[in-house]
């Protein structure tokens, strides 16, 4: 059964975007930012996971879990000292400063890291893989799989049943009354951004292990992840999640058919659900 | 109450200053027209660079600054208009000259469903959107084998050579072919962007203009007194991807050799757009012109170093839209208030007195 394969396949490849996606639903969720940098944090956070291995010797695993502090300070002081500055009912501002962000970052690692592709190692778990029934299932594919159901779970969580999610509700809602309740919003807006890019982290761990990387690849990134988020609607968590899984099973069944039509398919998958659904599947915010 | 605009009142975007440097950017017009005859073969490539990167950003600018539509994508229109040239070239036998043509209507045409899929997004979803479109477009063209698939083609050699009027000018000026192609490909970038901003600038002191102005500042508002946007901002995506596709055309008569990567590069035909709009002022016709000038001589000085060429200018666009959003030019009119292409309405004339107690 090559199709089931396939599909399964695809379905553990939707995790992976799901995890670059989740951060940017978050943001444009709360404060209708897109961070055009976005993809190329992904890439610089996987370079920061790949220094701590090197040059200190930890598991990756460790090195991430270094590395989520690290990427929260970087996303706050990003948010706060930069970002805070271009939201407004003007689009421009935001969108130019990121990709101008965007276009800093990656040259910047370029002549930090040059332009060779990077692997970080994890050891026997790269070839480790389950077999159930006529399908085998790779361990890390697996594992990134259930890291997305954490995250998205976890987002959830953090959204809906605490307070930190409460005045994200509300500075999303109404940031001017949310403010006459005592909530800070550029603070509140420092600390989504913090926890975007501790999911970033964690999804660049999966981007560095699971393949190669290098300076260049972060748009590309940037825009599975953004299909993702639109393809499930804005502001559902579970939905960016859905969004992923269409893309990553539309790039494996067009691989399937041809190699080189995987990217392609994913791309016009992402623009059939456009047309059907212009607020995506599951829209939940109005906007 | 509309009788307090007596007939002795004028709507004018006009101003003294203006209409002096217009006849100083009219001179420079001709003196640009004449350069081929005085500078070497090295320049004239650096001024073709030049006026088509203008023509790009004016463009872009058009799209971004007064109609709200920021596009991350019109390296497709590049791609696709030079990727069309280069078939009629290479699989039609056509010259240079009608392909380049052919380029501008391929783009065009290809406007028209992308438009479709963009216009049903907004702002940074319009954004991304075209960006996609952009790739779907780049990986298609990628499996074009005639053209060399992936790793591209060259034009057939003589090609350039033999376009429409080399003959003529190497004649005329005494100088080699390949010098001669490349003086074409100028004058044709220069007519271009000549064009081009007269273009703009008619349009944006035109009704439409007005229209367009409205609906970029306040949406509803525009709508409310009878402005369709929608019609003004299709009107503008469809040019801007034709002069755009002409463009790309024109550039990969010069280079003579296109990949799926260069023609539908990121850095090269948006990055580099994006940043001289900023930096030279965004919504203006003058900012794009400074900022290729500030790009240019950027380029001159840092082409040595590489990445570090984009890591500057990237940081340079940021502090500016962060700390001066209407960039350079904008600083400049700030302090001194000179316009070089006004399309601010100035109500001009004397109240006539009598008419207003008639009124009355």
């Amino acid at each position: 059964m090559s199709w089931l394969d396939t599909i399964i396949q695809g379905i553990l490849l939707g995790g992976l975007y799901a995890l670059f996606a989740a951060g940017l639903s978050l943001v444009f969720g709360i404060m209708r930012l897109v961070n055009l940098a976005h993809g190329d944090l992904i890439v610089l956070a996987a370079f920061l996971v790949l220094l701590l291995v090197s040059a200190l010797g930890l598991n990756p695993f460790a090195a991430a879990a270094v590395a989520l502090p690290v990427m929260f300070a970087l996303g706050w002081a990003l948010q706060f000292l930069v970002l805070n500055r271009t939201l407004g009912n003007d689009i421009l501002p935001p969108l130019l400063v990121t990709f101008g962000l965007s276009v800093v970052i990656q040259n910047g690692l370029l002549e930090g890291f040059s332009a060779d592709s990077r692997r970080i190692s994890v050891g026997a778990l790269e070839t480790a893989s389950l077999k159930i029934g006529p399908v085998s299932i790779g361990a890390m594919p697996l594992l990134t799989f259930l890291s997305a159901v954490g995250v998205i779970v976890a987002l959830n969580l953090v959204f809906y049943r605490t307070p930190l999610g409460r005045a994200f509700r509300a500075t999303s809602d109404d940031s001017a009354t949310a403010g006459l309740m005592g909530i800070r919003a550029e603070r509140i807006f420092a600390t989504a951004t913090g926890l975007a890019m501790m999911v970033v982290t964690i999804a660049a761990l999966y981007l560095g292990t699971r393949a190669n990387f290098d300076p260049t690849m972060g748009p590309a990134r940037l825009i599975y992840a953004f299909e993702a988020v639109i393809i499930g609607g804005l502001g559902s968590f579970w939905g960016t999640l859905a969004g992923g899984i269409i893309i990553g099973v539309a790039q494996t069944v067009g691989a399937a058919i041809n190699p080189e039509w995987q990217i392609l398919a994913g791309h016009i998958a992402f623009l059939l659900v456009l047309v059907v659904r212009p607020r995506g599947l599951f829209p939940r915010a109005v906007d | 109450m509309s009788d307090h605009l007596s007939p002795s009142w004028t709507i004018s975007t006009r101003t003294g200053r203006s209409s002096a440097s217009m006849l100083v950017i009219l001179i420079l017009v001709v003196l640009a027209i004449a350069a081929p005859l005085f500078v070497s073969r090295s320049v004239v490539q650096d001024l073709f660079f030049i006026m088509t990167m203008l023509v790009l950003t004016q463009c872009w600018n058009l799209l971004a600054g007064y109609a709200g539509l920021v596009s991350v994508g019109q390296q497709a229109f590049v791609g696709f208009g030079a990727y069309a040239m280069f078939a009629g070239v290479s699989l039609l036998g056509m010259d240079p000259m009608a392909a380049i043509m052919l380029g501008g209507l391929a783009a065009l045409a290809l406007s028209v469903p992308t438009a479709f899929f963009v216009f049903r997004l907004q702002g940074a979803y319009f954004a991304i959107g075209t960006w996609v479109i952009a790739e779907i477009v780049r990986l298609s063209l990628a499996q074009w084998k005639a053209l060399g698939g992936g790793t591209g083609t060259s034009l057939p050699s003589g090609a350039t050579r033999d376009m429409l009027g080399v003959r003529f000018v190497a004649d005329l000026l005494g100088v080699r072919g390949p010098q001669a192609t490349d003086i074409i490909c100028y004058w044709l970038a220069l007519l271009l962007a000549v064009v081009t901003i007269g273009s703009i600038y008619k349009l944006l002191r035109s009704k439409q203009g007005l229209g367009l102005a409205a609906v970029r500042d306040n949406r509803e508002a525009a709508r409310s007194v009878g402005v369709d946007p929608l019609l003004t901002k299709s009107f503008v995506y469809l040019v801007a991807a034709l002069a755009t596709g002409l463009t790309g055309a024109l550039i990969y008569v010069q280079k003579a050799r296109i990949s799926p990567d260069a023609a539908f590069s990121v850095p090269d035909w948006t990055a580099y757009v994006i940043f001289i709009v900023v930096i030279g002022g965004i919504g203006t016709i003058e900012g794009p012109i400074i900022g290729v000038i500030v790009f240019y001589i950027l380029r001159s000085l840092l082409a040595d170093y590489g990445s570090w060429y984009l890591l500057i200018l990237g940081l340079i666009g940021i502090l500016i839209m962060l700390f001066a959003p209407r960039g350079l030019w904008g600083l400049f009119t700030d302090r001194t208030g000179f316009q070089l292409f006004p399309v601010r309405r100035i109500l001009a004339g004397q109240p006539k007195t009598k008419d207003i107690r008639g009124s009355d």
